[in-house]
């Protein structure tokens, strides 16, 4: 079951801990916040990305089944469907 | 083979069909002898309509109606729903128009979709600004408690003004009696809401389209809009026009001659906001080709969101204008997640910068819209990044002119940070 990290930003203070442990998948923004690549983890990094996990100080970083991380965007609605065919405008008042 | 459709012209105004001439609140008889009594739906019909009816949300994420009642109709104990009209967009009016013109028409629609869900407490949502639409919701929710109208308890609250409060899950958590910031998701409303309990939240536009959608039907909503963006639409248009001001239209009514309706425009215009501040600059070329709908919008980099529309004066300088709103939506960060905090706050720096009519380097600005994006709880920073990503585009003649040391504005501010009144 692969996995993913996942930031919660409002639980995230910037320490940083995490770019240090981890460079590979995580690095800071100009104001020393983490972007991490959303990919899943590749195996070898596993046991990396626990220990940045563990040493976040907020317990703001996690690990999280890939799966389970794609349901949390389901619901956020964006342009719809790709590639849907432009609607031929019926009616106008 | 030669079919000429001839399409029956639907009748607007719909929404606004009650709407009296001096906008005095609709009293409840007149309510009814206007748009008739609503059925009554057993079970879960009325959801099932709602979803051939291919209603969205009115709210500005356009999010399907139908997907929302299905998910809250599921849960099972004490469930709450909330119309949500707080309308913290402060080029909108059209919720507040809805609110103060045909309480009852909202009211009808949050109480059938209570009904549908099977909730019996709905609590309506109205910014402590709003006085006038308050007081009239207030006198609605009386006037049909004392008929004993309905089966469900309705409940009017005065949220903080702010354009984040709107933010659904910041309304929940003000409602369950935190600060009105916005919460992780998921869990979603429809899990955990307002006081940890599953709620439908819908934008009180939407709920009014659903008491009209529960009286006339699916084809009679989808005779205005296309298959895939049916029904009426409330835009406020506002900016250099004749009579700005909610009107009602069919969704795919061309831009041009929404501006037509509205008098004209008053003057000699350069580009248009369209979706309110989380919405994008179009130029006026552009957006004079296109109709209110999504499908045409979406290739111009631009969407419908909050369905306003600010139409600005050649006359004014779209850097200088979008750097003042950089800094209102940057004033307004619930000030929980760093990058927006920090970002936003950089970015309206980064464009005040550019507001000046001299040289200045923008590739940090560049950097930074790229680096905030999706990095928030909720979607504030995303909705500015696209704003001011817009505005480098569609006014970048300008960024050249100001490097140039000149700049085509004549200094005058038109755009209000604020809430609308």
């Amino acid at each position: 079951m692969s996995e993913v990290l996942r930031v919660n930003p409002i639980a995230c203070d910037g320490h940083g801990l995490c770019a240090e442990l981890l460079p590979e998948l995580i690095r800071l923004d100009d104001w020393g916040y983490p972007i991490v690549e959303g990919r899943p983890v590749p195996t070898e990094l596993l046991s990396h990305a626990r220990r940045a996990v563990d040493a976040c100080p907020t317990l703001a970083l996690a690990l999280t089944r890939a799966e389970r991380a794609a349901r949390t965007i389901i619901g956020v609605p964006d342009g719809g469907p790709a590639g849907a065919s432009p609607p031929k405008p019926r009616l106008r008042p | 083979m030669a079919v000429t459709e001839v399409a029956p012209r639907a009748q607007l105004p719909r929404l606004l069909a009650a709407v009296r001439a001096d906008g005095s609140p609709v009293p409840f008889d007149e309510h009814l002898s206007v748009y008739g009594t609503p059925p009554v739906y057993l079970g879960g019909r009325l959801i099932d309509l709602v979803e051939a009816s291919g209603l969205t949300g009115r709210g500005g994420a356009g999010f399907p109606t139908a997907t929302k009642l299905r998910a809250v109709a599921a849960r099972h104990g004490r469930k709450f729903v909330v119309a949500n009209g707080t309308e913290g967009e402060p080029l909108s009016r059209k919720d507040k128009a809805l609110l103060g013109c045909v309480p009852h028409l909202v009211l009808d629609g949050a109480a059938l979709a209570a009904t549908a869900v099977g909730v019996d407490e709905v609590v309506v949502a109205v910014g402590r600004g709003a006085v006038r639409e308050r007081t009239a919701l207030t006198h609605a929710v009386a006037e049909r408690t004392r008929r004993g109208l309905d089966s469900v308890r309705f409940q009017v609250a005065a949220a903080p003004d702010g354009f984040i409060v709107g933010e659904e899950t910041a309304l929940l958590a003000w409602l369950s009696g935190h600060a009105a910031k916005p919460t992780l998701v998921p869990p979603r409303p429809f899990e955990r809401g307002m006081r940890g309990r599953p709620t439908l939240v819908q934008n009180v536009e939407t709920l009014a389209q659903l008491a009209l959608i529960a009286r006339y039907g699916t084809d009679w909503f989808r005779e205005l809009g296309t298959d895939e963006e049916p029904g009426s639409a409330l835009v406020t248009l506002s900016g250099a026009v004749s009579r700005p001001g909610v009107y009602e239209v069919g969704l795919g009514m061309p831009i041009r001659e929404l501006i037509e309706w509205a008098g004209g425009t008053a003057e000699p215009v350069s580009a248009y906001l369209i979706g309110g501040y989380f919405g994008s600059w179009v130029a006026a070329v552009d957006a004079e080709r296109a109709a209110l709908l999504d499908s045409q919008l979406t290739p111009l980099g631009a969407s419908l969101g909050a369905r306003t529309l600010f139409v600005l004066p050649a006359r004014v300088c779209g850097i200088a204008e979008t750097a003042r709103l950089a800094r209102y939506l940057a004033s307004e960060s619930a000030g929980q997640c760093g990058p927006c905090v920090h970002g936003l706050d950089a970015i309206a720096g980064g464009l005040e910068q550019l507001a000046r009519p001299e040289r200045a380097d923008h590739s940090r600005l560049e950097r930074w819209l790229e680096q905030v994006r999706g990095r928030g709880a909720c979607r504030h920073p995303d909705g500015a990044v696209r704003l001011v990503a817009s505005a480098l585009d569609v006014f970048a003649r300008e960024v050249e002119l100001h490097a140039a040391g000149r700049c085509s504005g004549d200094g005058q501010v038109v755009l209000p940070t604020g809430t609308a009144r």
